[in-house]
């Protein structure tokens, strides 16, 4: 299947012989060592575990304050905010795109402005394995972090709460580490494609930043202001208003922020029963506030969730087409 | 005897520009060539067509009896290749960086380590093989460089420019390093524009212009070819008959005389004592010194020629 991935040149691209992925673990495990030893990654992490062990504790302050009854209060640790912090899931909304974007910006201009890229390439290797190879790494150093963060937390609510989660929270939790992993795959992916695109690691990481930034905190002003353009309300009824929700809403999910937002209020607040705008005739018979089984909460975000995975392999398969037709010279 | 490198007619165009024309490159098993020309010549472009580094336009090469296009990673295995200014992971030290070329050539943790050792300590590197690279001079990354070809154990290594930006001890020593490989039983490719440097280490040479090999043969062969004479011979005597006598030493060229007492002589062999003699014999000789014209100038001179039949024919 990957042999026949072309490379450019005018001839009739003829069979490559022998496995894309030679020395693939090579690459992951220097790429890796690399990532968890180096300075850059070490002070995102300290920051990382500072915020979780700040904002879970200021939660579990709240939590223990307020909230008498709550069958899954165990996931309130993640969601619960308390003046004047945000809650922990705020914060890895900010920490995870920095710290993706951190591990991506200079894997492959990186390699040709140390002049290092002719020199592996020329041991016996594909560039497949070398590509693919620091995308696993990267990967699989988010994922450690999230893994370490996700213990570290649940240990804090064990330890300060004094209660254990309950099998259907373990499982919530667990998922939003999946769904987590995957909103960091996507700026990682970003920071990758943007590393082959430019030849300078710092145009690439401006460039991946300003990418976030916009999604972060212009997309929804734009989401709003195009959709009051294009269906404005003039009349004041509910087809315009819905129409003019529906936009924002179609708007706004084109940002991985936004989508990831959704996945974890779903995931981690069992009583989401909807992302959209809801009719009140929708809710007939609803018993409001009761939670969805995980089952339902799932199928909620589904979508959401998929179209993270899907944007993750998009941007990977974008970085690894315009590698393979890179030339090795700079 | 067996053929290392062989190309035929490859060819390498970017839109327009013709980088690499209608090569064909014979390299022995154990020899040393060198591929010699300015920057931008096609040297570079012809090494990494040999790596499947980048696919030729047109024409074929086989390194090993293997094709780089098609079997690369079969190529990659036997060949070591020094590239252009080399760089290392700054952050890791000279054995880390190593063992990372060991693990993408599928070595044995033991087998790596060992060859790493003997590597480093051939490059006269085992002192500093802990310290981090980024604290290398030039002259030490190059000969890790080397030392990271010859990790792998190839049958050809290819080093691009591997005297550039090395103060002349450092080269001489470098070059000292290359003429080591040979008597390993290496062939060697090497691509330089640094002429004068490279010469003296190559069995045979190919001088590089414009994306063709336009000359090729061993130092002397060239200088024959394109100085008519390869010996130059400065003659300083007193006597009237002193330049008719020179004219008739066998295989001399041309004489000219610079200036009073002093000519110049130019031959096809080292005819010094045949002209000492002729000189005392009509004649008192004063001084005589050889001087063999380096590659530097058999390329420029060929290239004057090339000018001149070129405007004359126009």
């Amino acid at each position: 299947m990957s042999t026949q991935v072309a490379q450019s040149g005018a001839q009739a691209v003829a069979r490559r012989e022998g496995s894309p992925w030679t020395g693939l673990w090579a690459v992951v495990y220097k790429e890796l060592a690399d990532h968890l030893t180096g300075i850059r990654m070490q002070i995102l992490e300290t920051l990382m575990l500072l915020t979780a062990v700040g904002t879970v504790y200021a939660a579990t302050q709240s939590i223990r304050q307020t909230i008498g009854e709550d069958p899954f209060l165990f996931l309130r640790l993640f969601t619960t905010a308390r003046e004047p912090l945000p809650s922990f899931v705020g914060f890895l909304g900010f920490l995870i795109p920095l710290t993706a974007i951190a591990l991506g910006f200079d894997a492959i201009n990186g390699e040709y402005s140390r002049r290092t890229l002719s020199r592996v390439l020329s041991q016996p290797i594909y560039r497949d394995a070398l590509i693919l190879g620091k995308f696993l790494a990267g990967l699989a150093t988010l994922a450690i972090t999230l893994v370490a963060l996700w213990v570290v937390v649940t240990g804090m609510g064990l330890f300060v709460l004094g209660l254990p989660p309950g099998g259907e929270e373990v499982a919530r939790g667990l998922l939003f580490l999946v769904a987590t992993l995957a909103y960091a795959g996507i700026w990682m992916g970003l920071s990758m494609l943007f590393s082959a695109i430019f030849r300078q690691p710092a145009t690439s990481a401006m460039t991946a930043i300003a990418v976030w930034l916009l999604f972060a905190v212009f997309w929804d002003m734009l989401a709003a202001l195009i959709s009051q353009a294009l269906r404005p309300t003039q009349y004041g009824g509910v087809a315009e208003e819905l129409a003019q929700a529906r936009l924002q809403l179609l708007l706004a999910r084109f940002s991985p922020n936004t989508l990831y937002a959704e996945t974890v209020i779903a995931l981690l607040n069992p009583a989401v029963r909807s992302l959209g705008p809801v009719l009140i005739t929708q809710l007939e018979g609803a018993v409001l506030g009761t939670p969805l089984p995980l089952g339902q909460s799932l199928l909620i975000v589904w979508p959401q969730f998929t179209a993270l995975v899907a944007v993750v392999i998009l941007l990977f398969a974008a970085t690894y087409v315009l590698f393979q037709r890179q030339e090795v010279r700079a | 005897m067996s053929v290392a490198v062989e190309t035929v007619g490859l060819t390498k165009r970017y839109g327009d520009l013709v980088a690499v024309q209608e090569l064909n490159l014979r390299l022995n098993t154990g020899e040393v060539f060198g591929m010699l020309g300015p920057n931008g010549s096609g040297k570079t472009t012809t090494i990494l067509m040999l790596l499947g580094l980048t696919e030729p336009t047109a024409g074929t090469a086989r390194v090993l009896g293997w094709d780089p296009t098609r079997q690369p990673l079969q190529v990659k295995r036997r060949v070591g290749y020094l590239p252009d200014s080399v760089g290392f992971y700054d952050e890791l030290t000279a054995w880390e960086n190593l063992r990372y070329t060991a693990a993408l050539n599928g070595l044995p943790s033991t087998e790596a380590n060992r060859r790493i050792g003997e590597v480093l300590e051939r490059m006269g590197l085992q002192d500093v093989a802990h310290r981090k690279v980024g604290t290398f001079s030039r002259g030490m990354k190059q000969r890790l460089g080397l030392a990271d070809v010859l990790l792998k154990q190839p049958q050809v290594a290819i080093l691009d420019e591997p005297t550039l930006g090395l103060d002349p001890e450092a080269a001489l020593e470098f070059l000292a390093l290359i003429r080591s490989l040979k008597r390993d039983g290496l062939t060697v490719l090497l691509a330089s524009h640094l002429l004068h440097q490279v010469q003296s280490v190559c069995d045979r040479v190919g001088l590089f212009h414009r994306g063709r090999m336009v000359l090729e043969g061993t130092v002397d062969e060239l200088r024959e070819r394109v100085l008519g004479g390869a010996y130059r011979i400065h003659v300083q005597a007193r006597g009237a008959e002193v330049e008719r006598a020179l004219r008739e030493v066998p295989g001399v060229v041309r004489v000219t005389r610079t200036d009073g007492d002093t000519y110049r002589v130019e031959a096809r062999v080292d005819c010094r004592a045949e002209i000492a003699r002729r000189v005392v014999a009509s004649g008192e000789l004063l001084a005589l010194s050889v001087d063999r014209p380096g590659l530097d100038e058999v390329y420029a001179r060929y290239f004057q020629q090339l000018e001149a039949e070129s405007g004359g024919a126009a």
